[in-house]
């Protein structure tokens, strides 16, 4: 398999995990930023394969996992209009809002598709021109250009029954969220691959100098992220912070201007609340005023639609790296991948999930020997 | 471009919705009133909706042992008892039908205990206006799977329902089948030491059932793995015998699914070998793309066999001069530790745990 093989080998990767080993001359903490990296590190047992000498912190990159309560309520009262159709990627469906999730409004007649592109909805819009069909534009930079994409669609071709139900972050302010909190132990960083394809590296370099934190975006095979690791490594051993590219094979330092173009056109940076962090200045992309008719929190008059996140789910410690998900109270107790809190234990690339079963496998395994 | 405008004009708080009295769902997460379409999954809710809502009520000694079918004691002969629902669509794709697969399904199932099928009964669900011409080469082909396998369909039903209110044919079989002598695999007998082999490629009926969906928006030549299992039983017969611990066939919820709950009911751990898993290139990159793993991804063909370490090689040999296992390889084994839980170690070395999902399947985003 052209492109999969080749990045997955496992003798190359030992190999890169002894040199990894090797050159930490003190156990280093670094996190990833996105939920496709946690993905990998997780599936493969990377993290499990360095332990002493890199600590991988799972970063905020996870759109299942930052999308905000309030937003998931709103995508829920959208869901159960019966005058909506209402479009999403497949796993934000188990994400848990204030009462429910989106398969159970589904489950009770809710009109719901998943769809793998946001041009696939606006087709289903253009093919039920009696119904609103609204399109849950959620994720980071990598997302953003195809969603701005349905956008200028809709309104070239003159479509007036779908809007977007905006969520949309980006990564930089997040990560400097993430330095500028006193206890951060975060010491490095792996950003991520396909954010940078879009955005280029460039707003990275002052993150670099600013805070003298070495940042290497970094692919998503286990290939990418250990070579990723070691040059994250390399930088803390010889006590640089620079921004270098492991990702060569897809990211250029001035990223795609072709796709920066389109989400620069269609969307504008707004203050975005992000789960579990709370609300960031400028973190987020809105729809610019003169594509407001595509807006459906415009459209519906969503604003009166307010919810706090359960004091319970520690969500937010967790995505920080402050808090391990199983010194969590309620980890694995009150809070199950069946019977999630918070959306880290949800999405099988968030950091609780991810835990509950590492740990308890971890734990049996400590058991019997 | 024809499109009429349906926008609330109302500037008001929007209007309660006739699915839920609130403006949001008001069933709390926990306390799931309905029925789910992850309850059909065969994953963790449909084990609770079978140990919460079924076996309460209907739950007998024969019953709770879940196998995939029952083992009776009639007269003097011992018999197993199976039955299956089948609402694929579409109803034919690439590989097969619902016709072939409703024969096939049920006889896995009886097979997978040990038993040799002899008879098979049928109910249809059919939808006015259904095309006659499809349910006459559903039911041709349906013949012909019986015939192949040497089972007789002995007894039937029919019902039509109104248009819309089923999608196309739905079938029901329930087989029986002849138990002999001790060759008796059953989930609950798996012990440590045990290999774990699979009888060909993994994933390929989901994948084509997904293509011929279109839900993959993309071309694959997969075919769907649709297959008897009888000849490749027989041949665990008369290389192991009645040390055959386990046979099941990994169908809904896939591979990761039945394993765990063999691990659950046998109260042993399982060991997979990633390196060793048998998945088709095709297979691979479609979930690549979809953010599926081929773990989860039903067969309809192969089947899970546990037999001791020491029989594996005459075991593999023999089963791959069949046709329908040329590709039967070894993908872990049997261990004591971490029991009930399945632990796959990855090619580079690490490992992870391969759990039941919650529900069904979900693509990812990134």
């Amino acid at each position: 398999m052209k492109y999969l093989s080749e990045y997955r080998d496992p003798a190359i990767a030992r190999g890169l995990v002894k040199r990894i080993r090797a050159r930490a001359s003190r156990p280093w903490t670094l996190m990833e930023v996105c939920g496709g990296q946690t993905h990998t590190i997780v599936r493969q047992g990377l993290d499990e394969l360095l332990e002493g000498a890199v600590e991988m912190i799972h970063g905020p990159g996870c759109p299942v996992c930052v999308t905000p309560l309030e937003q998931i309520d709103r995508a829920l009262y959208l869901a159960a209009r019966e005058d909506v159709i209402f479009t999403s990627f497949g796993d934000m469906l188990r994400v848990p809002g204030s009462h429910c999730d989106l398969l159970q409004i589904r489950a009770r007649g809710g009109n719901i598709q998943v769809v793998y592109s946001p041009l696939d909805a606006l087709e289903i819009a253009r093919r039920n021109p009696g119904r609103e069909v609204v399109f849950f534009a959620v994720g980071f930079e990598t997302t953003a250009p195809a969603n701005a994409m349905a956008v200028w669609r809709a309104r070239e071709l003159g479509i007036t029954n779908f809007s977007m139900l905006v969520s949309h972050v980006t990564v930089p302010p997040a990560m400097t969220a993430i330095l500028d909190a006193p206890d951060n132990r975060v010491q490095g960083f792996l950003a991520a691959g396909h954010v940078c394809t879009v955005m280029g590296w460039t707003e990275y370099e002052p993150i670099a100098r600013t805070y003298r934190v070495p940042i290497v975006v970094t692919g998503f095979e286990p290939l990418d992220l250990l070579e990723g690791m070691l040059m994250c490594v390399n930088q803390l051993e010889e006590g640089r912070y620079d921004v270098e590219n492991q990702y060569v094979r897809s990211v250029k330092r001035e990223g795609t201007p072709r796709a920066r173009g389109i989400v620069e056109q269609v969307f504008r940076l707004v203050d975005r609340s992000w789960r579990g962090i709370g609300e960031v200045p400028a973190s987020g992309l809105g729809l610019r005023p003169e594509f407001a008719d595509f807006d459906a929190e415009r459209r519906f008059a969503l604003d009166s639609i307010r919810a706090t996140e359960p004091a319970e789910c520690h969500a937010g410690d967790v995505l920080r790296g402050k808090l391990k998900p199983m010194e969590c109270p309620a980890f694995g107790t009150r809070c199950t991948p069946e019977r999630p809190l918070g959306a880290p234990m949800v999405s099988s690339e968030g950091a609780c999930a991810a835990y509950y079963n590492y740990g308890r496998y971890r734990s049996t395994a400590a058991a019997a020997t | 471009m024809a499109t009429t405008m349906r926008r609330p004009t109302d500037p008001a708080p929007p209007p309660a919705s006739s699915i839920g009295p609130g403006p949001v769902c008001p069933v709390p997460l926990e306390e799931t009133q309905r029925v789910l379409l992850g309850h059909g999954s065969g994953g963790k809710l449909s084990a609770r909706l079978l140990r919460e809502e079924f076996l309460p009520h209907l739950g007998n000694d024969i019953l709770a042992q879940l196998g995939d079918a029952a083992v009776l004691r009639l007269g003097d002969s011992d018999i197993a008892m199976s039955t299956d629902t089948f609402v694929v669509k579409p109803l034919e794709f690439p590989g097969g039908d619902i016709g072939s697969l409703s024969i096939h399904g049920t006889i896995n199932d009886l097979a997978m205990m040990g038993a040799r099928p002899a008879f098979v009964s049928a109910g249809f669900v059919l939808e006015e206006g259904l095309d006659l011409d499809v349910l006459r080469r559903v039911v041709r082909s349906m013949g012909r799977a019986a015939t192949e396998v040497g089972v007789r369909l002995v007894t039937g039903d029919t019902k039509v329902v109104e248009r819309g209110k089923a999608d196309g044919i739905y079938i029901n079989t329930t087989g029986l089948g002849l138990l002999d002598g001790l060759f008796r695999p059953s989930p609950d007998r798996a012990r440590p030491g045990d290999a774990i082999i699979v009888s060909g490629p993994i994933g390929r009926h989901g994948i084509a059932i997904m293509a011929a969906r279109n839900a993959l928006g993309f071309e694959t030549e997969i075919e769907s793995d649709s297959a008897p299992l009888i000849a490749i039983v027989d041949i665990l017969r008369n290389t192991v015998g009645v040390e055959t611990r386990v046979l099941r066939d990994p169908t809904r919820g896939g591979v990761a699914s039945s394993l765990n709950e063999i691990a659950a009911a046998s109260r042993v751990g399982i060991e997979l070998d990633e390196e060793s898993l048998p998945v088709p290139g095709e297979v691979g990159a479609a979930c690549e793309l979809l953010g599926l793993d081929p773990l989860y991804v039903a067969n309809e063909g192969i089947l899970l066999a546990f037999i001791p370490e020491s029989a594996v090689g005459r075991v593999i040999p023999a089963l791959r001069a069949h046709p329908l296992a040329a590709a039967a390889t070894r993908i872990g084994c049997v261990v004591d530790q971490h029991p009930g839980m399945v632990v796959l170690r990855t090619a580079i070395g690490g490992t992870r745990v391969v759990d039941m999902l919650p529900g069904d399947q979900l693509p990812r985003i990134c």
